[in-house]
């Protein structure tokens, strides 16, 4: 679904992706942990063009998105991504900002978005705060929002850029269970998480990230139980 | 010497005239300046330097040189070359419009720079345009946080169209003026014109102040 050669990434004389090689297969669920400054959120803004590639290529579905010849505003539709800000659009509605993309971008009517749009708030348990502005959300809600509001454009893949990282701990855990609940119904997800638990108990593979390359990557069990090389042995030493 | 009410009575249908006209060249200033003010703070932030060097050239120009000067230069000079004579209303709108739009655009690019990257970003992570993402999440946010450096703006505009009577625009100091020459008298025609505009900058920024709380409410 995802392929990635050779990607490189560098800003200014910082080169922060040096050579990375990875295939996501459909209904995956990757989770990339590693220390804060590895290019784990560099990598996923690559994904979707949000940095500009440096060298190598990535495919969507066979499709080069470093092809200029490509539309760059169609193939990020097809992929979500969630920010550790949430980047709510505080001047519209929970309802406004879920309706905003589909309405504009795909031309879905009013009626259809908004349905979809309470469907989707439904899912992530806020329908009673579709007509509530974001600033009047708690941290947990504004990222269920912005899960909702990616959902929306009916995504092939989702990026997930530390989403819980900004949360207070005591809510936490309900973003992660609708991520937990959006990897069981099949979607194809990455994310970037310090959130060693939800690796363990969600994803399908862990990659471990550390100055600019994919150190190691292994089924979650093995990883954890039994990483092989030494850095990210001192890194798990650390978190875990 | 006292205060001869009897020459302000005389003129005041004159300064009442010139009022609406004060007004006219202000509005017209207010709006043709905000529209290309707008226009011109996009072409400054052009990430090509060389596209966006004639709107840094504009900006640096008209904030660098006295609105005085601007004035001359397009009543005496610029308006002729298109119409072969010249107007002192239109050389006025004209360039209380192109002074202002310098401002505006600085304005304008502050308001949009002072947003979050990460709200364009979450617009073209969704798959919006360039376009897209700055007419529905970046412009109407920045819009709001505009509204006070606009007023401030949109103020001393209103007093700065008082130069027009310079080159001959029948507004509120043009009047004045004429006052002045005619009775040599100072206190009657510029403390009348000074009333006049205090009445018209304190119901502008009256305006201002309710539009604020209303953009801000919601």
């Amino acid at each position: 679904m995802i392929k990635i050669q050779g990607l490189k990434k560098s800003f200014g004389a910082n080169e922060v992706l040096k050579d990375i090689n990875l295939e996501i297969k459909p209904q995956e669920v990757v989770v990339v942990i590693g220390p804060s400054g590895s290019g784990k959120s560099t990598l996923l803004r690559c994904i979707n063009l949000l940095e500009t590639i440096c060298g190598g290529h990535v495919y969507i579905e066979g499709k080069d998105i470093t092809d200029k010849k490509n539309d760059i505003n169609k193939m990020r539709a097809e992929v979500g991504m969630v920010f550790q800000q949430f980047n709510l659009f505080p001047h519209k509605t929970v309802i406004e900002n879920i309706m905003m993309a589909p309405r504009k971008v795909r031309k879905v009517s009013e009626k259809a978005a908004r349905e979809k749009g309470m469907y989707l708030l439904g899912k992530v348990g806020l329908q009673e705060k579709a007509d509530a502005y974001p600033n009047s959300l708690s941290g947990g809600q504004k990222q269920r929002v912005a899960i909702a509001r990616a959902l929306a454009m009916e995504p092939k893949i989702m990026l997930f850029d530390e989403p819980t990282s900004a949360l207070d701990p005591e809510v936490v855990g309900e973003v992660l269970e609708v991520m937990k609940q959006l990897a069981l119904e099949g979607m194809t997800m990455v994310v970037v998480t310090h959130e060693m638990g939800f690796a363990r108990e969600v994803g399908d593979r862990v990659i471990f990230m550390d100055g600019g390359y994919i150190v190691e990557e292994n089924a979650p069990i093995e990883l954890f139980s039994n990483p092989r090389q030494d850095r990210t042995q001192a890194f798990l030493s650390k978190v875990l | 010497m006292g205060f001869n009410f009897n020459i302000i009575v005389e003129y005041a249908p004159f300064l009442l005239k010139g009022t609406l006209v004060t007004i006219g060249l202000s509005l017209s200033g207010i709006l043709i300046g905000t529209l290309l003010g707008l226009a011109i703070g996009l072409g400054k932030m052009v990430k090509n330097k060389w596209l966006a060097s004639p709107f840094h050239l504009y900006v640096t120009f008209f904030r660098g040189t006295p609105l005085f000067v601007q004035i001359l230069l397009i009543h005496f000079g610029v308006v002729p070359l298109f119409n072969g004579e010249t107007n002192g209303f239109a050389a006025a709108i004209i360039a209380l419009s192109l002074n202002a739009a310098a401002y505006i655009a600085e304005i304008f690019r502050a308001g949009i720079q002072s947003l979050e990257n990460g709200q364009m970003e979450a617009a073209r992570s969704l798959g919006m345009s360039n376009a897209q993402a700055m007419r529905h999440v970046i412009l109407p946010q920045a819009f709001t946080r505009m509204i006070p450096p606009l007023g401030n703006e949109f103020i001393v505009l209103l007093k700065e169209s008082s130069l027009a009577s310079i080159v001959t625009a029948p507004e509120i100091m043009y009047w004045a003026r004429a006052m002045n020459g005619q009775y040599y008298k100072v206190w009657e025609p510029y403390l009348s014109a000074a009333l006049i505009y205090l009445l018209l900058t304190m119901s502008l920024s009256y305006l201002l102040t309710r539009l604020e709380r209303r953009l801000e409410t919601a």
